[in-house]
């Protein structure tokens, strides 16, 4: 990876701290006053921040509002929702069937061993996320891995090894 | 040089060859077919999944029909010299037919295309989906035509009806009785709705006709929508399927810009549009009332359906709700009529079926098939056997609430019915081929593992029911099954079924269910033996190499992650203190020397 994008993704975490509330309220005039695209703005915020800070869903309270209860129940039922920050690199390994049978867990495993996070955490240093995705469509080159939106296909351990050294490999070692 | 000369180069853009970087072979040849001052007539098209991804990227050249297999971005200049200037063929690159080992010129005489019949995918893969020009050069918006100029609303529905096409997002309901129950219902508006929301595992079928073809998507909705006088449409599409949005977005742009969708389609003076939703990433949002519940912006809980959604679905309102395929399937029927729909398959399944044939066999890809096909046809003769010419052992279809059958059914013909007579059921069209490196407890385990994180918790039978149920196949995986677990889990099984609120819940026991009742020797292996057939169940396995077997070759020891294979003498030894039985070696080994045993007592 370029430096120059490094630096970049650094810049937005460190305004991720802060929580730059302005994307939130450039969302909100986007989408009319109806329940119906609650989802919808909840993942536009998502995508922007890479996860749901509490700022703005006071935001989107207020905008409809309705009890903040209501926003965290969307949160945590759907997937693609998180109320945690992700990390710089999200690694998501599928675990579709196909890929199960061909070792998806080996997968899962290997990155436990190399980062010391299981699906859903993310490393200390904030770099890394783990997730399981359930299908991605490319069952021929199963096991998948994909890190950031770059695929990896047929992954077995030794590859896994090269791939996350690539990605700068466990900061703490 | 006139037309007939010009040639078109369909370069795979289907999840598969993408992810094995199609998009630079495609990017290649547009540039240097633009960038030519040589005279050649070429088209270069992106194109949605061809079907064979296993020998991905894929190119195929017509009008000569020619298949080119694993392309990489620096064959591309190659291909340009001889095919498309000169009229020769890039053998190295051709399909080898695996008996024969002979280069195969042609996509029809491969044994994995021959048997398949497209009805679904007509266009996907040979259509470029961001110009609706393609489609319409293949009769695309003609059937909307006649419906809406030439026909009557009732001539629609009618010709869904007597076509025999049922819902194939799993449970097979009746389309057109669907389509007429809502067109007589008077309460106004009324919606049309795509179930997009693809979340099984090991399925994406959905995704490539939304990728591929997604006009044929629009026009079937837009038909439906005018035969039962609906003016509002929404395409759920899981929001994980980014270039399948974006390639729906372009079309729904295009069909409105050429007067397909909006205001007053093609001066008949009726309206309709259709909006994107994206999905939230939740399985059970697949099932129809769930699914509403996510447009309306709500978690996406389903309800009880005593009242159907074609009375009261989307905002109380009459709706109708069909899967992708089944929506991609409505334009056919229009143009060629129903009876010529419904002589193809079965006499209560009409029609194909679209299948990602996906797991341990050697043509991973995207079918289409006759209904009634049978399955050993469709995994030995399209899928071309099993990876590594292993043994068989199961194939899973209908997805997690789907089941296994075993290889003494594997002559049943594939039909909605035949298949839940199996114990198993079509679902949306994962088929998912197991070979003896599969343990069927693990897949009952994963299946029910992947469900007790998607069951939305609403009603109890489900949310406890298979999280037991998966506490006990946890046990049993790691060798601490108890004698009474298989019964226990029969009549956990049978209450979650009985008992649970929606489709999800009532299916789920399906993998338990199937697995015990066909391979209920592997679970007393497990349980009494403490031993994992397959190999897989870590606890209970154990690997060492046969000393009259191996060669000596080392290629496992190169592929073992844990340096836990060593030379001793002349042969390899596994030391079982580093193994983590990744089944790396078995995978390597050519003269199958490696081998399972069962749990080894030491540590």
């Amino acid at each position: 990876m370029d430096d120059e994008r490094k630096v970049s993704v650094k810049k937005m975490s460190d305004e991720k701290i802060t929580t730059d509330i302005s994307f939130t309220k450039e969302i909100l005039t986007k989408y009319p006053k109806e329940q119906r695209y609650l989802l919808a703005i909840l993942q536009d915020i998502q995508r922007h921040y890479k996860f749901l800070p509490r700022k703005s869903l006071s935001m989107v309270q207020e905008y409809f509002d309705i009890p903040l209860s209501r926003l965290y129940s969307m949160a945590t039922f759907y997937k693609a929702l998180s109320l945690k920050p992700k990390g710089e690199y999200v690694i998501k390994i599928c675990d579709g069937t196909a890929c199960h049978l061909r070792g998806s867990n080996i997968i899962i495993d290997e990155i436990k061993k190399l980062l010391d996070i299981v699906p859903g955490d993310t490393t200390r240093d904030g770099r890394f996320s783990l997730e399981t995705v359930n299908c991605l469509g490319s069952c021929a080159a199963a096991p998948v891995v994909v890190i950031n939106d770059r695929f990896f296909g047929k992954v077995t351990p030794s590859k896994l090894k090269e791939i996350i050294e690539e990605y700068g490999g466990n900061g703490d070692e | 040089m006139n037309d007939m000369d010009k040639k078109s180069i369909l370069v795979c853009c289907g999840p598969g060859c993408l992810s094995d970087n199609s998009d630079e072979v495609l990017a290649n040849f547009k540039q240097k077919l633009q960038g030519q001052d040589i005279d050649i007539k070429a088209v270069v098209k992106g194109t949605g999944c061809q079907g064979l991804c296993e020998m991905g990227p894929l190119v195929r050249i017509l009008p000569q029909d020619i298949l080119y297999c694993k392309v990489r971005a620096a064959d591309v200049d190659e291909i340009i010299e001889k095919t498309i200037i000169g009229n020769d063929i890039v053998e190295r690159l051709l399909y080898h037919d695996t008996d024969s080992k002979k280069g195969v010129v042609s996509s029809n005489q491969i044994d994995f295309y021959r048997g398949q019949k497209k009805i679904a995918l007509r266009n996907v893969g040979l259509i470029d989906p961001k110009n609706i020009d393609d489609y319409i050069a293949q009769d695309g918006y003609s059937a909307l035509k006649k419906v809406l100029t030439q026909e009557s609303r009732e001539y629609a529905i009618d010709e869904i009806e007597r076509s025999g096409l049922r819902g194939r997002g799993g449970a097979g309901f009746p389309t057109g009785i669907k389509w007429r129950q809502c067109a007589e219902f008077e309460e106004k508006p009324k919606y049309v709705i795509c179930n997009g929301d693809e979340g099984d595992p090991g399925a994406f079928m959905d995704r490539s006709i939304i990728e591929g073809d997604p006009h044929s998507v629009i026009e079937g909705m837009t038909i439906c929508a005018y035969a039962i006088g609906a003016n509002n449409g929404f395409m759920y599409i899981r929001d994980e399927y980014f270039l399948a949005i974006s390639n729906m977005t372009h079309a729904l742009k295009q069909a409105r810009a050429s007067g397909f969708l909006g205001k007053n389609i093609l001066g008949s003076g009726f309206d309709f549009d259709i909006e994107i939703v994206r999905g939230g990433g939740a399985f059970v949002c697949g099932e129809s009332t769930a699914l509403i519940a996510s447009i309306e912006g709500r978690v996406g809980e389903p309800r009880a359906k005593y009242i159907h959604s074609n009375e009261q679905g989307l905002w109380y309102k009459p709706t109708v709700l069909n899967n992708v395929e089944t929506w991609a399937n409505v334009p056919f029927i229009i143009n060629q009529g129903a009876e010529r729909f419904g002589k193809i398959g079965t006499k209560k399944s009409k029609g194909t079926k679209v299948f990602s044939l996906v797991g341990k066999v050697k043509n991973t890809g995207l079918i289409e098939v006759p209904m009634g096909m049978p399955l050993r046809q469709i995994i030995f003769d399209i899928g071309g056997g099993i990876n590594g010419n292993r043994k068989f052992k199961a194939v899973q279809t209908g997805g997690p609430s789907g089941g296994c059958i075993p290889e003494d059914h594997l002559d049943i013909n594939v039909d909605f019915d035949s298949l839940a007579e199996a114990g198993s059921m079509m679902g949306s069209g994962g088929m998912i081929v197991m070979d003896d490196r599969s343990c069927m407890v693990d897949v009952a385990r994963y299946y029910l593992n992947f469900l007790s994180g998607e069951s939305c918790g609403k009603c109890i039978p489900c949310r406890e029911g298979i999280k037991r149920m998966l506490e006990i196949l946890n046990d049993i995986c790691c060798g601490k099954g108890r004698e009474g677990d298989l019964e226990l889990l029969m009549e956990i099984a049978e209450t979650v079924e009985e008992a649970s609120l929606c489709g999800l819940g009532k299916t789920a026991p399906n993998p338990v269910i199937t697995t015990l009742r066909y391979f209920k020797d592997e679970y007393i292996a497990h349980i009494k033996e403490k031993r994992c057939p397959a190999g897989v169940c870590r606890e209970l396995t154990s690997y060492h190499i046969d000393q009259e077997l191996c060669r000596g070759c080392g290629l496992c020891s190169k592929q073992c992650p844990q340096d836990a294979i060593a030379k001793r003498d002349k042969y390899f030894a596994i030391d079982e203190s580093l193994c983590v039985k990744c089944g790396s070696c078995i995978d390597t080994c050519r003269f199958d020397a490696i081998k399972v045993g069962g749990r080894i007592s030491c540590k």
